[in-house]
């Protein structure tokens, strides 16, 4: 076996040039070689105590498979991570690593921890391109179990049942599977083929994917147990999107970043001659600091945008975006107007002429500055409007990306499911909802959170289906 | 994929169709709609559903040819398919409790009407319907509408069939009467319903007004088809997918619900005009 490798500070990640890539919707990193990989997996001091599993919400024996690395058995390294993570390729790209397994990682104590998600991101890719094997089916137990939305939680709880030999349907409300992994997250961070690629393996080890079926309203969740189901989980994802509620919401021009994102993303509107139509170019705001901001704003930019704000009510330091985006959004040109909160939408009218076309479209965004105050209860620092600090700036286009409430359509035609006064599915540690062999996760029991604690739940769900009908 | 079982053209520019799609057939109700896509990396466009037949599983669909997407989707034929349906979506008109209904529908928003009105008149509730077009040209189901409706009257802004004039020329005519409807249910172009909300106001009559923004996913994610309603004062955003499509007539703010439907309007018209060329070359 090679030398550990003492380096403090981990292999690159090769990206696309920020100048290139603000133009194009290619993925924005490449992805290590064999040689880097295997020189990154070096850096690894295979604890015995393993810290960086306990911070991994799927348990991916880390160690285990970045020592297949070092061994130069990618295929053997996919094998470890498949046993824990239905989707590899995706958590690879846009698990927030940093805050999860890297963060326990020793040798970030005194240096840089191991680029784990980045040898991840290889590995998955590595199995992708190499390998032609077929998933093996497994021996059906005879049991049927449906699951609600195909996102992050949905697919994991179907991979882990199928795996088990459950026969599984998934059902999803829109024409395509992978919820917020294709509607949401933008071809330069996730390649829908990669999507496309992983839920082709689950429908390979026998999962039935029922696509255009909106539970709550097609089907029921009374009506599936009536179909043969045993057992339902509902990974519904978030819902309705918040808007600010100050004047000017309603101009035409701005969006939710749900549905800039859908137009782009899922609708396709990126490419070239599209029938889904998007506000291309101009000036554009994007308000909120999250990571669907940030995936905002780079689309926007991507679209033609001569100019892209994101303008956030506190600083740098409270961003909740993943530092990686935040840097890529900067490194590309994406301004960032913080300690900044809007108070009105402004938009074009002619009061000569009410027949103008540009009447009603937006022209600009006034905001307030802002300081930070005390902490809150969560000891975030308030941020506080100073006075008379108004401003006004030329926008054309304003995408609120301000979180979301989830979805009540589930809720209304389900009688017995508890929801909490957020609305979100109440559930126990299991996943297991106030109604009988009825089990939730993902966002529509957090509210707005990240792919991989969906894929935790779906995960968590899914021990807890197969013990309940394994009784 | 969905086949298309039947296809009737009921005007120059107006299409029925009837959809095969079972699920969407056993559970649709009057005033819910469906989304479609007519082939892969189409636009998805919200359709009010027009009935059902539960015996074959099939939805009906009337519509009216304005872009690019209903442009190709008037060109599908019987036993074809389109890519996707889903539905049904959006709360039912509610009906319960209505003795006697006035239905107001202009132009395509008719084939909408149309179940509401039967489901009144299966009801046993008293139906006055009250159809608008352009012109003769344009008409349709006024067959339909005399067998659900007490009372019918056909007007046209031109005068070429019925009688002449708009919607609103009965219904003011009717309410100075002493006519007492239980309820108006309008479902038009956003202008008609603004004026049948305008007549109906001095007289008090409850109006619901069936509305059809832009939307994409039609399940309460995107908020496109947002819409502002003046409740008690204070201004209220609601989702039309979710929340409607039927909203108090009186609450609506029907001038932004124009505006914000004018969103694309340049995109539309270049979709439309693009997919007439490719369908000129496909004839020559």
């Amino acid at each position: 076996m090679a030398k550990a490798n003492m380096s403090l500070t981990r292999n690159e990640m090769p990206v696309q040039d920020a100048k290139v890539r603000a133009h194009n919707f290619d993925e924005v990193a490449l992805g290590y070689t064999e040689a880097q990989a295997i020189d990154e997996a070096n850096r690894c001091l295979n604890c015995k105590n393993m810290p960086c599993v306990v911070g991994c919400p799927v348990k991916i024996h880390i160690p285990e498979f970045i020592s297949k690395i070092k061994e130069g058995d990618f295929e053997g390294a996919y094998q470890i991570i498949t046993k824990s993570s239905s989707l590899p390729a995706v958590c690879g790209r846009v698990c927030p690593q940093e805050t999860q397994c890297e963060s326990k990682c020793v040798r970030g104590i005194k240096g840089e921890s191991v680029g784990i998600g980045r040898l991840e991101r290889f590995v998955a890719d590595w199995h992708n391109t190499f390998c032609q094997e077929e998933p093996v089916r497994p021996q059906s137990n005879g049991h049927r179990v449906a699951i609600v939305g195909s996102g992050p939680s949905g697919l994991t709880c179907a991979g882990d049942l199928a795996k088990r030999g459950y026969d599984v349907t998934v059902y999803e409300a829109l024409h395509t599977a992978g919820g917020v992994l294709v509607y949401g997250i933008p071809e330069f961070r996730l390649p829908k083929k990669i999507v496309a690629k992983e839920v082709d393996t689950l429908k390979k080890l026998g999962v039935h994917i029922e696509t255009n079926v909106v539970i709550g309203k097609t089907l029921t969740i009374d009506e599936l147990f009536e179909m043969g189901y045993e057992a339902v989980f509902v990974g519904s994802g978030a819902g309705l999107p918040n808007f600010m509620g100050i004047p000017g919401e309603s101009f035409k021009g701005v969006y939710s970043a749900n549905e800039f994102l859908t137009r782009s993303n899922l609708m396709k509107s990126y490419l070239q001659n599209p029938e889904t139509p998007i506000m291309k170019g101009g000036k554009v705001a994007v308000v909120g600091g999250g990571n669907v901001a940030m995936d905002a704003a780079r689309t926007a930019l991507r679209l033609g945008a001569e100019k892209v704000y994101i303008v956030y009510r506190r600083s740098m330091d409270e961003l909740p975006a993943r530092k990686e985006e935040v840097e890529h959004a900067e490194e590309e040109g994406i301004e960032f107007r913080l300690l900044c909160n809007p108070t009105e939408i402004l938009g074009y009218n002619n009061p000569d002429d009410a027949r103008d076309p540009r009447n009603g479209f937006v022209t600009g965004m006034t905001c307030v500055k802002m300081e930070l105050g005390e902490p809150d209860e969560r000891g975030r620092r308030r941020p506080v409007v100073i006075p008379d600090s108004e401003f006004t700036i030329d926008v054309d286009t304003v995408i609120m990306s301000i979180g979301t409430s989830p979805n009540p359509l589930i809720k209304s035609t389900t009688e017995g499911l508890e929801v909490n006064r957020w609305g979100g599915i109440v559930v126990n540690e299991d996943g297991l909802t106030s109604k009988n062999a009825v089990y939730a996760g993902g966002d529509a029991v957090t509210g707005a959170a990240t792919v991989i604690s969906a894929m935790g739940a779906g995960k968590t769900a899914a021990k807890a289906i197969d013990d309940f009908l394994k009784k | 994929m969905y086949k298309i079982v039947e296809k009737k053209v009921l005007n120059p520019t107006v299409i029925q169709l009837w959809i095969e799609a079972p699920l969407v057939a056993n559970k649709a109700k009057p005033g819910q709609f469906i989304i479609l896509r007519v082939d892969e990396d189409g636009e998805r466009i919200p359709l009010t559903v027009a009935g059902v037949n539960k015996d074959n599983g099939t939805v009906k669909i009337i519509f009216q040819v304005v872009g690019g997407t209903t442009k190709k989707l008037s060109y599908k034929e019987e036993g074809e398919y389109i890519q996707d349906f889903v539905g049904p979506l959006g709360v039912a008109t509610r009906l319960d409790g209505l003795k006697k209904v006035c239905i107001v529908g202009g132009g395509v928003g008719c084939a909408i009407a149309m179940p509401i009105a039967e489901a009144l008149h299966e009801m046993g509730a008293h139906v006055t319907s009250i159809i608008g077009f352009r012109n003769k040209d344009l008409l349709i189901l006024e067959d339909e509408f005399k067998a659900c409706s007490d009372t019918l009257r056909v007007m046209t802004d031109d005068g070429s069939y019925g009688e002449h004039g708009n919607v609103t020329v009965p219904l003011k005519e009717m309410l100075e009467a002493g006519e007492k409807f239980d309820m108006i249910i309008t479902i038009g172009p956003l202008i008609m319903m603004k004026f049948v909300v305008a007549t109906a106001k001095p007289f008090g009559t409850p109006v619901t007004a069936s509305m059809n923004p832009i939307m994409i996913d039609g399940t309460g994610m995107c908020g496109g088809c947002r819409l502002t309603l003046n409740v008690d004062g204070k201004k209220v955003t609601k989702f039309a997918c979710v929340d409607g499509p039927d909203f108090n007539g009186y609450e609506i703010d029907f001038d932004e619900a124009m505006s914000r439907g004018r969103m694309y309007s340049d995109f539309e018209r270049h979709a439309y005009e693009n997919s007439c060329n490719l369908f000129k070359k496909e004839v020559q």
